[in-house]
C-alpha cells in the first residue's frame, strides 16, 4: 500500500520535470519552471524517505545537512562571471552520486545480477565516474587553476582509444563471466576515472560549450541507468529528460562552430594552435586611442555590441551596460548580437548581460542580427574574435571556413576592442583587423570602454 | 531492491522520455541555455533517490559509507543547481520605454 503511494508521488515529481523544462521555454515562465522542478525533487525525496526499505535515517540526516550546507553559498555567492565552472563542478558531484551508487550496488549484489543487469551498472558506473573526472577537469581549465590551453601528447588519440576499449572489454567480462570479482571492478573504475581526464585533457577553453554540454548529458544517462537496475521510472525519466537536454545543447554548439562531435573531442583546432602562425602578408594593424575612436559615434544611429569570453573575463558587462545608456541617452540604437558559442557555456553572454540590467530584448540572436549589419553604423566588438572572422565566409584554406559568423564586416564601421594583437583561440589571424573602415583598440576592454564613455 | 530487471517497461520510459526531451528543449529560446542547463543539470540530481534507497538500507557498512557520500554529492548538485538557476532567472528582465 505504501509503495502505491510512493509510486503515485513519484509519478507527479515526472510530471513536475516535464513542466519544468516546458516552462522553460521562454522567460515569462522560466522561474515558475525551476519551481516546478524544485518541488518534483522535494517530493521525490520526501516519498523515498516514506518507503519502507529505509530503516536507518542517521547518515542520510548528515548527508543532506552536509549538502545543503555546501551547495547553498555555492549558489548564492558565486559571482556570475563563474557560472560555467561552477556548472562544470555540479556535473561533477551529480555524476560523482550516480558512479558511487552503482559500485555499491555491484559490491552488494554483483553476484546476484544478470548479464543485461551487470552490463547497464557498469554503463552507468562508467559514464558517472568519466563526466566526475572530466568535470573536475574542466572546472579547473574554466576556473584557470589548470592551464586553459588545449594539453596534447602525442600518440593522445591511441591512448584515449586504448583506455576506452579496455573499459569496454573489462564491462563486458564482468557481465559475461560469471566468476568475475571485486577487484576487476576496482580496475573498470579507475578507468572510468582515467578516461575522463583523458577526454578533457586536449579541449580547450573555446570548446568547453560544447563539452560542458556533452558532460551535462552523460550525468542524465548515468542517473537513467541507474533508474533501470532500480526499476525506478522517475530516474529513468528524469535523467533521459536530462541527457536529451545536454544532446541537444551540444549539437547546437557544434553546428555553431561547424564541426563534428569527434573533431571537438579529438581537437583538430589544438593542432593549428600549435602550428600556425598567423601571417600578416606584410599588413600592418595601427591601434587607435579610445578619443580618436570615439568619433566613430558622431551621427550614429544604431550600434550592435558583439560581446565574447573577452568581456567576461574583464568583468566588463556592467561598464558595457553603461556605454549602453550613454548611446542611448543620445538617441542611438544599441543591439547586442550573439553568437551561440561567444563564452565558455551555452547562453553565458545573456547572463553576463542579464546581471549588468540589460534589457533581455535587446540581446538578439545570431541569425536575427546577420541581417541589420549592413544597416549598422557602427559595430563594436569586445572580447572576441574568431566568431567574427570573415574567413568563414571567403577563404576555403581557413580552419574556420563554413562556420557561422556574426556578418560584423557589414557593418559600415568596426570599432575592435582587444586585449593584444594575438589571434583568437583558432590562432587564426582576423581579416577584420586591415579593414579600412576597422579602427583597432587596445588594452583592457573596462578601461577602454570607462574612455570611450568619457569622450562621448 | 527488486532482483528483476523490468527491462521493456523500463526501454519504453527511456525512449519516450527521451523524445519528449528532445521536443521540449528544442523549444527554449537560446538566450534561456544557461538556466536551462543548470535546471536539467538539477533534475539529474534525482540520483539522490537511489543513494536514499543505498544509504537508508543500512544493509552493510559499504552501503552506509558510500550512500552518504553519494547523497552528500547529489544534494550539493540539487541545492546548488535550482538555487543557481533561480538566482540567474531572477536577473533576466525586460526594462520599459527606450
Amino acid at each position: 500500500m505504501v509503495d502505491l503511494w510512493v509510486q503515485l508521488a513519484y509519478l507527479i515529481a515526472a510530471a513536475l520535470f516535464i513542466l519544468s523544462l516546458k516552462w522553460m521555454n521562454e522567460v515569462r515562465t522560466a522561474r515558475l519552471g525551476n519551481w516546478a522542478g524544485t518541488i518534483g525533487m522535494a517530493i521525490a525525496v520526501v516519498a523515498t524517505l516514506g518507503k519502507p526499505e529505509i530503516h536507518s535515517f542517521l547518515w542520510i540526516g548528515v548527508a543532506l545537512v552536509l549538502g545543503t550546507a555546501i551547495g547553498t553559498p555555492m549558489a548564492l555567492l558565486m559571482p556570475m562571471t563563474a557560472v560555467p565552472q561552477r556548472t562544470a563542478l555540479s556535473h561533477a558531484f551529480g555524476a560523482l552520486a550516480a558512479g558511487l551508487v552503482g559500485t555499491a550496488e555491484y559490491y552488494l549484489r554483483g553476484s546476484s545480477l544478470g548479464a543485461g543487469a551487470t552490463a547497464i551498472l557498469c554503463a552507468e558506473v562508467l559514464l558517472g565516474f568519466l563526466t566526475f573526472t572530466g568535470s573536475l577537469l574542466a572546472f579547473g581549465k574554466l576556473h584557470e587553476i589548470l592551464p586553459t590551453r588545449p594539453i596534447l601528447y602525442p600518440g593522445r588519440h591511441f591512448v584515449s582509444f586504448a583506455v576506452l576499449g579496455l573499459a569496454i572489454l573489462t564491462a563486458l567480462w564482468l557481465a559475461f563471466v560469471p566468476t568475475a570479482h571485486g577487484v576487476l571492478f576496482g580496475f573498470f573504475i579507475v578507468l572510468a576515472l582515467l578516461f575522463g581526464v583523458l577526454l578533457v585533457l586536449p579541449i580547450g577553453g573555446a570548446d568547453m560549450p560544447t563539452v560542458i554540454s556533452i558532460l551535462n548529458a552523460y550525468a542524465g544517462l548515468s542517473a537513467s541507468f541507474m533508474g533501470f537496475l532500480l526499476n525506478n521510472k522517475l530516474l529513468i525519466l528524469a535523467g533521459a529528460l536530462d541527457g536529451s537536454s545536454g544532446l541537444i545543447l551540444s549539437i547546437q554548439m557544434c553546428k555553431a562552430m561547424n564541426r563534428s562531435f569527434l573533431n571537438v573531442l579529438f581537437g583538430a583546432v589544438g593542432h593549428v594552435v600549435e602550428t600556425a602562425a598567423p601571417h600578416r602578408d606584410g599588413r600592418s594593424i595601427q591601434g587607435y586611442t579610445p578619443q580618436e575612436a570615439s568619433t566613430i559615434f558622431e551621427g550614429a544611429r544604431s550600434v550592435v555590441i558583439v560581446p565574447g569570453y573577452g568581456m567576461a573575463a574583464a568583468q566588463a558587462q556592467h561598464v558595457v551596460k553603461e556605454f549602453t545608456d550613454r548611446l542611448s541617452s543620445r538617441g542611438v540604437d544599441v543591439k547586442f548580437g550573439i553568437h551561440p558559442v561567444a563564452g565558455r557555456m551555452p547562453g553565458h553572454m545573456n547572463v553576463l548581460l542579464a546581471e549588468a540590467d540589460v534589457s533581455y530584448d535587446r540581446l538578439v540572436e545570431m541569425e536575427q542580427i546577420n541581417p541589420l549589419f549592413p544597416e549598422t553604423d557602427v559595430a563594436i566588438v569586445v572580447g572576441a574574435n574568431d566568431i567574427t572572422n570573415p574567413a568563414a565566409r571567403t577563404r576555403p584554406e581557413s580552419p574556420l571556413y563554413g562556420m557561422p559568423i556574426l556578418e560584423v564586416d557589414k557593418a559600415k564601421t568596426i570599432l575592435f576592442i582587444k586585449r593584444s594583437l594575438a589571434t583568437g583561440f583558432s590562432g587564426v589571424d582576423n581579416d577584420l583587423f586591415y579593414l579600412p573602415k576597422t579602427m583597432m583598440v587596445f588594452g583592457d576592454a573596462k578601461k577602454i570602454l570607462n574612455e570611450l564613455i568619457a569622450a562621448l | 531492491m527488486e532482483p528483476q530487471i523490468d527491462w521493456l517497461t523500463n526501454l519504453y520510459v527511456f525512449v519516450l522520455a527521451s523524445f519528449l526531451g528532445l521536443e521540449l528543449i528544442h523549444k527554449v529560446s537560446r538566450l534561456l541555455h544557461t538556466p536551462l542547463m543548470s535546471l536539467t543539470n538539477a533534475i539529474s540530481s534525482i540520483a539522490l533517490v537511489g543513494s536514499l534507497l543505498l544509504a537508508g538500507s543500512g544493509d552493510s557498512l559499504i552501503a552506509v559509507i558510500l550512500g552518504t557520500a553519494a547523497i552528500t554529492a547529489s544534494s550539493i548538485n540539487a541545492v546548488g543547481g535550482f538555487l543557481i538557476t533561480d538566482r540567474i532567472l531572477r536577473m533576466f528582465r525586460k526594462k520599459n520605454g527606450r
